[in-house]
């Protein structure tokens, strides 16, 4: 597990440990998602590994001092190999009472509170729904509280930058950070860069920021701690050797689209309509233009998926984004792609539901609308990203796979992907092998539903190309001519083979692989998409053990691997965590009558690995 | 490539595909087909650079009956779909055909959103003022009181006005014209095609079987000259078999009145003179309803502006000139990295 006790030893030299959780929390106008962010670049710089779970509300600015206003961003990173977001926070940085009231039931037995008294009164005890100060009613006995007045000291650090008090108080985040920063000893110039180069038009506001952040990590320095609160070192990670930066699960996925469009050697079109969380791809891929990229802001979502599909049409490749609320709106247009046979990558950044449900909060129950959600029998190919470095190969994969075919594939990552960041062994992009589209030209013996032996994919022709000028529509068509045909016997064929061509794409995938553990034994632990950390970490630590567990984590979900039948049949319990109430499971079922369990956690926030680790316990008796 | 594709000489039959039309017999749309191809021959595109983009419904059928590229979507998408097209190749002449169900009703939305951003897509909207695939409810253009299998006992809703619906949403370019009228339709079409822009043009559009002679009123031949006002830039507004009637506008009521002209009427002077580029002129026109008023057809607005997509091509342009390479190593190692040696 990680974390450490290390807040509670006491020598003269800063003690090692090997990793901490850290969660900065806060008014969602305190700045904390900046904070964090900042931190992490702070904490990759100095070579660890890490993993963050930013989480914040719905509300852009919700009423200050409000429970419900909260913003938070925990941060585990180690000397060790990080694969979650950690479990339970060592240290909680609480800015306000309704910050602390919100986040301190997961605090670690004996964790440390840093709290911002300048906050603590009466006023916003009563926001937060405390009924006395909590800082001396003794409901914090059981964590060691470290107040500071963090509002005044920042005010007293930024006096003479010549900013207003209400602008000198912003600069509480950096103070903060200033002081976490001397806690983990790290260095402050990589920040102070960060702050004069994002406040070059405001330089009065700029050297306010920089004057909290030295002013928290001299606090540190000088003041006197309460016992047992002290300087921690924290080594490098031993990572591969390499090239690293830190990326975004959106970041990792907007590289990954260009990657692939780049590999199949296309232009990429990507059209979307704002939601949340789905967006920040949309905005990375619109700063990206030079990359051969077009981004289109549609009128809608179903529009997004309409030009989308409008631009595979042309040539180009079409590619729409979403979240669960847009996906229900873009399925009657999926089924316009998936019957006139053109490829087209859709993005599920899932999200919790149903209807608004909980836009800011992760889930994983798309995967029944991914897999089985259009009218009529309508099979699309389906994958998921385990992490942010993966998405980059997931998308990749998707626009292999929707070229190839030349059909609709649907690429499933969730809230907590695509807003987590960690740190990425940067590939060498002339390692991936191209695999250029080749669009047809020739005329002869030419018509748009000619199939392709072994992939049964139709022909692509690009509109403008000379003697090629055909028709296709929603519109049954006949397999011989491509003409419109109501033909029952004609719809049957094609039903039958639309199906087969998507069943044929489990023969151009990787065989099932297993993550950790044996092929055969005792338990084996299923999982698609985020839940990839905890999974590891937890079969990881029985293995450590001695117990025959394995991890199995599924990128492509449909059609589903060719061994995966046979794989899981080697086990004597197969248990599938999931982030819904059980989805993949009831495939598996379905698929391989398999007797497998389901151990399903649907509040807005990742598994912990504590609670995989007692369920695989359970099983194991 | 040695292949010389040499430009043929076009014809309408150049523009006919092999399908067999599937319209009922005596339906408007034979008639705008026929319309449609004579312009395309005229303008002089290969068929091979033109797609036609439908949605659906009965005029939504239309691409299969053209030789050129065409895509029959889904219900009311097509100006979305279109627009799809035309920025992923702007190369492109792309026509957007659908009917008022299709345009105005489920894809109303798209339809302002594609006028609004003026991409440079033809759509023609076939109006009929009824749903005929689904067999004969009333439209979003049905006139009020209009009995239908959903609405025995008359219909309760107001109509849209499809031309002030486009102008509403920032059109610049409106045109108007009718089904039969076999040299008036092409004329108006090479207009249409030859405005950078989103051109929207209505087509009036008789229905045989579900609302047959709902524009008698204006387009039968003993009334069509005295309630079809035929519009032509720099002219002043005339009509009537004898051309003995205008419209003048009556500056206090601040509407155009209709007058005798010549002989016991006004002078031509004090008629108003059609002005492509005047908007709040375009307003009034689109708006004018027989009986009272004669019916506008023609190019009503004509005021171009850059369009969408000549902007987005701009923009990427721009964009790709700075980062010639599209290099994805150094897109992947911008920003702050760091190295991991060997471990010792």
């Amino acid at each position: 597990m990680s974390g450490s006790a290390a807040h509670q030893i006491d020598p003269a030299e800063r003690p090692e440990i090997d990793s901490v959780v850290v969660r900065f929390a806060g008014d969602s106008g305190d700045g904390i998602q900046l904070t964090g962010s900042r931190f992490t670049e702070t904490v990759a710089i100095a070579g660890n590994d890490l993993e963050t779970f930013p989480d914040f509300p719905a509300e852009i600015r919700a009423p200050v001092g409000t429970t419900y206003g909260v913003s938070a961003f925990q941060i585990n990173f180690g000397s060790r190999t990080i694969m979650t977001s950690g479990d339970a926070p060592d240290v909680l940085v609480a800015l306000n009472p309704a910050a602390l009231k919100t986040n301190v039931g997961d605090l670690k037995p004996g964790g440390l509170v840093i709290v911002d008294t300048g906050t603590f009164i009466d006023k916003n005890f009563e926001k937060a729904g405390y009924p006395a100060n909590p800082l001396e009613d003794g409901s914090l006995s059981r964590f060691q509280v470290f107040p500071i007045d963090i509002s005044k000291q920042t005010l007293e650090a930024v006096k003479d930058s010549g900013v207003s008090k209400r602008d000198g108080l912003r600069a509480k985040n950096f103070w903060t950070l200033g002081l976490i920063d001397w806690m983990y000893d790290r260095d402050l110039a990589p920040t102070i860069k960060w702050i004069e180069a994002k406040f070059t038009k405001e330089p009065e506001v700029g050297k306010a920021n920089v004057s909290a952040l030295k002013a928290g990590h001299a606090y540190g320095e000088t003041a006197e701690m309460p016992a047992g609160v002290r300087g921690v070192t924290i080594r490098p990670a031993e990572h591969a050797p390499g090239l690293y930066r830190t990326i975004t699960g959106a970041d990792s996925l907007a590289y990954g689209l260009i990657a692939g469009a780049q590999l199949a050697g296309l232009d990429l079109f990507f059209a979307s309509y704002p939601i949340t969380p789905a967006s920040a791809v949309l905005h990375t891929l619109a700063g990206l233009k030079g990359y051969n990229v077009a981004t289109f802001q549609a009128e809608d979502e179903i529009a997004a998926a309409a030009a989308a599909i409008g631009a595979s049409y042309a040539g180009a490749l079409g590619i729409t984004s979403s979240s669960g609320p847009g996906m229900a709106l873009k399925t009657e247009a999926i089924g316009l792609a998936i019957g006139v046979e053109l490829p087209l990558v859709v993005l599920d950044t899932q999200r919790a539901g149903p209807s608004t449900g909980m836009p800011t909060k992760t889930e994983q129950s798309d995967l029944y609308l991914a897999v089985y959600g259009r009218n009529a029998d309508a099979p699309v190919v389906v994958l998921s990203a385990r992490s942010p470095s993966d998405a980059f190969d997931t998308a990749i994969e998707a626009i292999r796979i929707a070229t190839k075919f030349m059909t609709p594939v649907i690429l499933l990552s969730d809230t907590y992907i695509a807003s987590a960041a960690e740190p990425w062994l940067i590939p060498d992009f002339g390692t991936y092998r191209p695999f250029p589209v080749k669009f047809r030209t020739e005329p002869e013996g030419f018509h748009p539903f000619l199939r392709d032996k072994d992939t049964l994919a139709r022909p692509w022709v690009k509109p403008g190309t000379p003697g090629m000028a055909h028709r296709v529509g929603g519109l049954e068509k006949n397999f011989n001519s491509g003409h419109i045909s109501y033909d029952p016997i004609n719809h049957q064929r094609m039903t039958d083979v639309r199906k087969a061509k998507i069943d044929g794409v489990a023969k151009d995938i990787p065989a099932q692989a297993v993550d950790q553990g044996d092929s055969k034994g005792k338990v084996a632990v299923v999982g698609w998409g985020s839940t990839y950390g905890p999974i590891s970490r937890a079969v990881g630590n029985l293995r450590r053990e001695g117990k025959a567990v394995s991890h199995i984590h599924l990128r492509h979900l449909w059609p589903l691997p060719r061994n995966l039948g046979e794989l899981l049949k080697g086990f004597d319990q197969v248990i599938v965590p999931e982030m819904n109430t059980g989805q993949l499971i009831t495939m598996l079922r379905n698929q391989y009558l398999v007797p497998a369990e389901g151990l399903n956690k649907v509040m807005g926030r990742p598994f912990t690995i504590s609670e995989i680790e007692a369920a695989i316990r359970s099983k194991l008796g | 490539m040695n292949d010389t594709v040499m430009p043929r000489a076009l014809t309408p039959e150049s523009f006919e595909s092999d399908q067999e039309i599937r319209w009922c017999p005596g339906c408007g749309d034979y008639a705008i087909v026929k319309g449609v191809r004579k312009a395309l021959a005229e303008i002089g595109t290969q068929p091979d650079q033109v797609v036609f983009v439908s949605g659906i419904g009965c005029a939504s059928r239309f691409p299969y009956y053209m030789a050129t590229y065409g895509f029959h979507t889904i219900h009311g998408r097509a100006p979305a779909i279109a627009s799809g097209v035309k920025l992923a190749n702007p190369a492109l002449d792309v026509w957007v055909v659908g009917g008022d169900g299709d345009m105005l009703s489920i894809g109303g939305n798209h339809t302002m959103h594609a006028i609004r951003r003026n991409i440079d897509l033809n759509i023609l909207l076939f109006n009929n003022e009824i749903y005929g695939l689904t067999k004969g409810q009333y439209s979003p253009t049905s006139r009020v009181g209009t009995r239908s299998p959903s609405t025995p006992m008359g219909s309760i809703d107001y109509p849209v006005n499809a031309l002030l619906y486009a102008l509403g949403a920032g059109a610049h370019f409106i045109a108007r014209t009718v089904d039969t009228l076999q040299k008036h339709v092409p004329e108006v079409l090479k207009r249409a095609h030859a405005h950078k822009g989103a051109s929207f043009v209505e087509i009036i559009q008789n229905c045989i079987v579900y609302n047959d002679g709902a524009f008698d009123h204006f387009t039968a031949k003993d009334v069509a000259s005295e309630r079809q006002l035929l519009l032509e830039h720099g002219k002043p507004l005339r009509f009537g078999k004898k051309l003995d009637k205008g419209l003048r506008f009556d500056p206090k009521a601040m509407r155009l009145e209709v007058v005798q002209v010549g002989e016991g009427g006004v002078p031509e002077s004090e008629l108003v003179v059609h002005d492509e580029t005047n908007l709040s002129l375009a307003s009034m026109l689109a708006a004018l309803e027989p009986p009272t008023f004669p019916i506008a057809l023609g190019v009503i607005y004509c005021n171009p502006a850059e369009s969408y997509d000549h902007a987005f091509t701009g923009q990427l342009e721009a964009a790709r000139a700075k980062a010639p390479k599209a290099d994805i190593n150094a897109l992947l190692r911008k920003g702050h990295t760091w190295n991991i040696g060997t471990p010792r």
